[in-house]
């Protein structure tokens, strides 16, 4: 057997790795990889590149992996705190790119957001794990306040999508802790009056306009509506077999804008199809229903609670992508996830992954063997 | 209101988690259900749709714009032809940085200009227009900037080639015009393609075409000569910049139409009205072949082809001789003694006369009860007058008797079946239809009654009638084919391609006109016969010793009304007041092979000026067979032809 090969602390290392859920990401990767050498129109450097993103996804999920919760649980606190600090970092010394205060120059140019992505779950995970649960209002209302500062702090940079995306990843955890039915039916209750009421008394005019566009990208055929416009086109004349590897005409004639960053599923849904589309979906649906399974088997509540929140948040990246390509949802920066190109976001979730795997319960076995 | 043990309970709170994440698992499948179903909207339901969409992104069609057919004279001589034209475009892609900035900017096209100004000229007014094109084209596009190079030009580029990255010199096809004024207004010419002409042609089949047919047989025959244009579908990425060629469909030419036009026949007429203002149409009775269709002053059509320059066409507008004006289709002129023949043929059908009845002419005519005098032109009278006499010696008032005797609408329904007052049908635009007048179009046009006055004028061709030389030759060609109308024409046939048998279109009969009897057609014929054979005949001198039979009838059109008892003094009037002469007539009388009408305007009389036209035209036709004549007119083309260049 090859495992009586390894030493043992790597032979530890490896066991605590979800095989299922490491051999279904590996297929993605390797999915992506072949559409974004079509999308790169077959550019070998992009692919290197993205290897490389995916090796230190991989080491950082390994070692991630290897933390169990009640080791991750102390760092929860001090991780949200400095991801607090770095933002108000930003806002007063970031780097300004495309009229936006995103980045903090620290050699490379580092995203604070992207570290909250992670810190912000942790932290709600963290002060739910010692409370009784069902949560008490109280809890909720402090919990609410735990994701509105990050929040509001990245919304400022501006950045209203990641924002969302982060408080959604906060918000899942509440649900996850098992906020009242009641509570969450009231809240979108409140939500769905709100908002008409909101855009027809208290917008201005070009808000209002800017919020028709978001919903309705095809009445600006000339900025954002053009992506759209294009994508859908590549996505429906892919048909049901799609039109083959290397074949799209959108994306290989320059039509599609952002074609191996965040609209790359175009290029999937052009060359691959609906038979393409439906499995990708259904490995996306796997990750993510086996993600939600090692949640089930959580060492403990924050264990459940961080590596249910993570896997959800996966999800809406899934969702908010796929939504916004195939011209259902605004037009918001999030790439598909671990197939667009992109470093940041690459080892973003492969971390996640290996702090998913790492919440797993530890078998009796290994700790005999310690 | 009970409080929860805050004890925990890990039992509990797997459970509580377990649940919450299977509701959670199933919102995650029904919103990425949502999503295949978009999908599967996208995909399957919107396939086509988006299919037709990719490909109007990617396919792109160059179109190419087909030969314009050639147009002949009936002997093969050519009147249209398309000459090679060279032109300068830029593809803006394709120009390298000039300046050394590394950027290729438009300052680098400034700077391209300048150098390219000194081996072939650029008028500031094409380097404007450039400027103004190449911002609004494509960047991979070519853009026009210097048309009709000269060869020294086109060899000076040549030479230079290599050092203007992104100039080309283009070949193009531009219509030209031997002969230039030769035939002018029939053939007409082209223009470039106008907001006018978009909104009623097919876009797409003249993509590639820059000019179409404005007049004449061009305009007529667009349809023929134009072609069909061919076109290369190719692959194009989002800048518009080529990849590959995907299908090709090569553009087929346009037809080469031959005319019925005699160019040499045509030349004669235009030669003999030289320095007048008039028309001379010679038609082929059998057929209605128009053999010549000259209308003199003429124009240059070449001027048009490629816009005519503001001076020009302002010369030629206010020319008071007015050369754009094709008199043969449009004048409308006062047939005069002219129709006297067709209306002896009314008045012999409706019974008001016959060939033996005669009438005493005193000078004059007055209608029954009245007092006022109707004039004959010989102020001493005709004396006894019959048919024959009637005609030959056109006499007035034998048929001012007939018209009153007749009624205005039976006259004006009879003269309609020769074709007045209508246009003929020629295959050529903007043909004028005459007036062939009746109370009806009185009470309308004037708000006034008809007089029994004014049926009295009529019967001379005078008053309100109106008639163009088109109408009156193929009226003439009518009595010659004794009632037998056929629509005259210019187009003879065409060929599909140089090489390709003659296609000859097949003459179109009309309605004939009805006669009572047919021996009323010798009648009128012998009377016109007279004219120009008999002693008496008021157009003697122009038949004396002609080789062949020939009938006709002369005709002298007032312009200026005179009073009741005035002479006309030709030494005392404007030029522009003088009478209109005219003459229509046909030959061999047995055998009709050529029918002609002239005017003249302001010429003074029909037998002094246009009858002489007409012989020559005839004797030009019939006889000789051109054997000088042809060789004498093709020196002449040649000359024209080189002095075109």
């Amino acid at each position: 057997m090859i495992s009586q090969l390894l030493p043992p602390y790597v032979l530890r290392m490896v066991q605590r790795i979800d095989p299922v859920l490491l051999a279904a990401l590996s297929l993605l990767a390797f999915w992506g990889g072949v559409t974004l050498y079509s999308a790169s129109h077959e550019s070998i450097r992009v692919l290197n590149r993205q290897a490389v993103h995916f090796g230190i996804g991989l080491v950082s999920l390994l070692l991630f992996s290897q933390i169990r919760s009640k080791t991750l649980k102390q760092f929860a606190v001090w991780l949200y705190g400095a991801g607090i600090i770095l933002l108000i970092l930003v806002l007063l010394a970031g780097v300004t790119k495309n009229g936006a205060q995103r980045w903090l120059y620290v050699g490379i140019n580092f995203q604070p957001a992207e570290l909250m992505k992670l810190a912000l779950p942790m932290m709600l995970a963290y002060y739910f794990s010692d409370k009784s649960l069902p949560p008490k209002l109280s809890d909720i209302v402090i919990a609410l306040l735990l994701i509105g500062l990050p929040a509001f702090l990245i919304i400022e940079q501006p950045d209203l999508g990641t924002a969302l995306l982060i408080a959604i990843s906060g918000l899942f955890v509440i649900y996850l802790a098992g906020i009242s039915w009641w509570l969450i039916g009231g809240a979108l209750l409140a939500f769905s009056i709100a908002v008409p009421l909101m855009f027809f008394y208290a917008m201005h005019d070009y808000q209002r306009q800017r919020v028709l566009t978001l919903f309705n990208p095809e009445m600006d055929l000339q900025g954002s509506g053009y992506h759209i416009y294009q994508s859908k086109i590549a996505i429906g004349s892919g048909g049901f077999y799609g039109k083959g590897w290397l074949e799209g005409d959108q994306s290989h004639l320059d039509f599609l804008p952002e074609r191996h960053t965040d609209f790359i599923f175009a290029v999937f849904g052009e060359e691959f199809g609906f038979v393409g589309n439906l499995l990708l979906l259904g490995l996306y649906i796997f990750i993510i229903w086996r993600g939600l399974y090692i949640a089930s088997k959580g060492e403990d509540t924050f264990a459940r609670l961080l590596a249910g929140s993570l896997s959800l948040t996966f999800f809406i990246y899934l969702l908010v992508n796929t939504g916004m390509v195939s011209g259902v949802l605004p037009v918001v920066g999030v790439p598909l996830p671990l197939v667009s190109y992109g470093g940041t976001s690459i080892v973003t979730l492969m971390t996640a992954f290996g702090i998913i795997m790492g919440m797993k319960k530890r078998k009796r076995i290994y700790q005999a063997e310690n | 209101m009970g409080e929860r043990l805050s004890i925990k309970t890990e039992r509990d709170e797997q459970q509580l988690f377990n649940s919450r994440a299977t509701v959670a698992a199933v919102i995650v499948l029904c919103a990425l259900l949502a999503i295949v179903l978009r999908l599967y909207l996208l995909q399957v339901e919107g396939y086509a749709h988006y299919t037709t969409l990719s490909e109007k992104n990617y396919q792109k069609h160059i179109p190419e714009p087909p030969t314009r057919g050639q147009i002949y004279d009936r002997n093969g001589v050519l009147l249209a032809d398309n000459e090679p034209q060279y032109v300068l475009e830029i593809v803006r892609d394709r120009v390298e940085d000039q300046n050394n900035d590394k950027n290729r900017t438009l300052a680098d096209l400034d700077i391209l200009l300048e150098r390219l100004d000194k081996i072939v000229p650029l008028s500031e007014k094409e380097v404007r227009i450039f400027k103004q094109q190449v911002r609004r084209r494509s960047r991979y596009r070519p853009t026009l900037l210097k048309e009709a190079l000269t060869e020294e030009e086109v060899a000076m580029f040549a030479v230079n080639k290599a050092r203007f990255a992104g100039v080309n010199l283009q070949r193009r096809m531009q219509r030209y015009y031997p002969l230039r004024e030769i035939a002018g207004h029939t053939v007409g010419y082209v223009g470039r393609i106008d907001e006018r002409d978009l909104n009623n042609l097919d876009r797409q089949e003249y993509a590639g075409t820059s000019h179409i047919g404005k007049s004449g047989i061009e305009a007529a025959y667009e349809e023929r000569l134009h072609g069909t244009t061919g076109y290369t579908k190719v692959r194009v990425d989002a800048h518009g910049q080529h990849q590959d060629v995907i299908a090709h469909e090569p553009p087929v030419a346009g037809q080469n139409l031959i005319l019925s036009l005699d160019i040499r026949l045509q030349l004669k007429a235009e030669s003999l009205l030289k320095g007048e203002r008039g028309a001379i149409v010679a038609i082929e009775p059998r057929t209605g072949e128009v053999l010549a269709l000259a209308s003199v002053p003429a124009f240059d059509p070449n001027l048009f082809v490629d816009g005519i320059s503001h001076k020009n066409y302002k010369a030629l507008l206010s020319d008071p001789d007015r050369p754009l004006y094709n008199r043969a289709l449009q004048g409308a002129y006062p047939p005069a003694s002219t129709i006297k023949p067709m209306v002896a043929m009314a008045g012999l059908h409706e019974k008001v006369i016959w060939p033996d009845k005669t009438i005493y002419d005193p000078g004059f005519y007055r209608i029954p009860g009245h007092r006022h005098r109707y004039r004959d032109w010989k102020r001493s009278g005709h004396g006894m007058v019959d048919l024959d006499h009637a005609i030959a010696e056109s006499c007035d008032t034998y048929f001012y008797d007939l018209a009153y005797r007749m009624g205005i609408d039976k006259f004006s329904a009879y003269m309609q079946g020769f074709g007045f007052g209508k246009p003929t049908g020629i295959d050529l635009p903007s043909e004028s239809g005459g007036l062939m007048p009746t109370p009806e179009w009185k009470q309308r046009r004037h708000g006034q009654t008809w007089y029994p006055g004014d049926t009295v004028n009529i019967g001379i061709g005078q008053g309100y009638w109106l008639a163009t030389p088109l109408q009156l030759a193929h009226a003439t060609a009518t009595v010659a084919m004794r009632g037998k109308r056929i629509r005259p024409r210019v187009l003879r046939g065409y060929r599909e391609a140089k090489g390709k048998p003659l296609a000859v279109l097949e003459p179109e009969i009309l309605d004939s006109v009805s006669v009572a009897d047919s021996s009323h057609w010798s009648a009128v014929i012998d009377g016109m016969v007279n004219v120009m054979h008999s002693s008496y005949g008021t157009a003697r001198r122009s038949g004396k010793d002609a080789a062949y039979e020939m009938a006709g009838k002369t005709g002298t059109a007032q312009v200026f009304g005179l009073a009741q008892n005035a002479r006309y003094d030709a030494s005392k009037l404007e030029k522009r007041l003088h009478d209109h002469a005219l003459f229509v007539g046909f030959a061999p009388v047995e055998n009709p092979r050529i029918a002609v009408s002239v005017i003249v305007e302001n010429g003074g009389g029909g037998s002094s000026t246009a009858a002489p036209l007409a012989r020559k035209i005839m004797d030009a036709y019939l006889l000789e067979k051109y054997n000088q004549e042809q060789q004498q007119a093709e020196e002449e083309i040649a000359v024209l032809g080189v002095r075109g260049d």
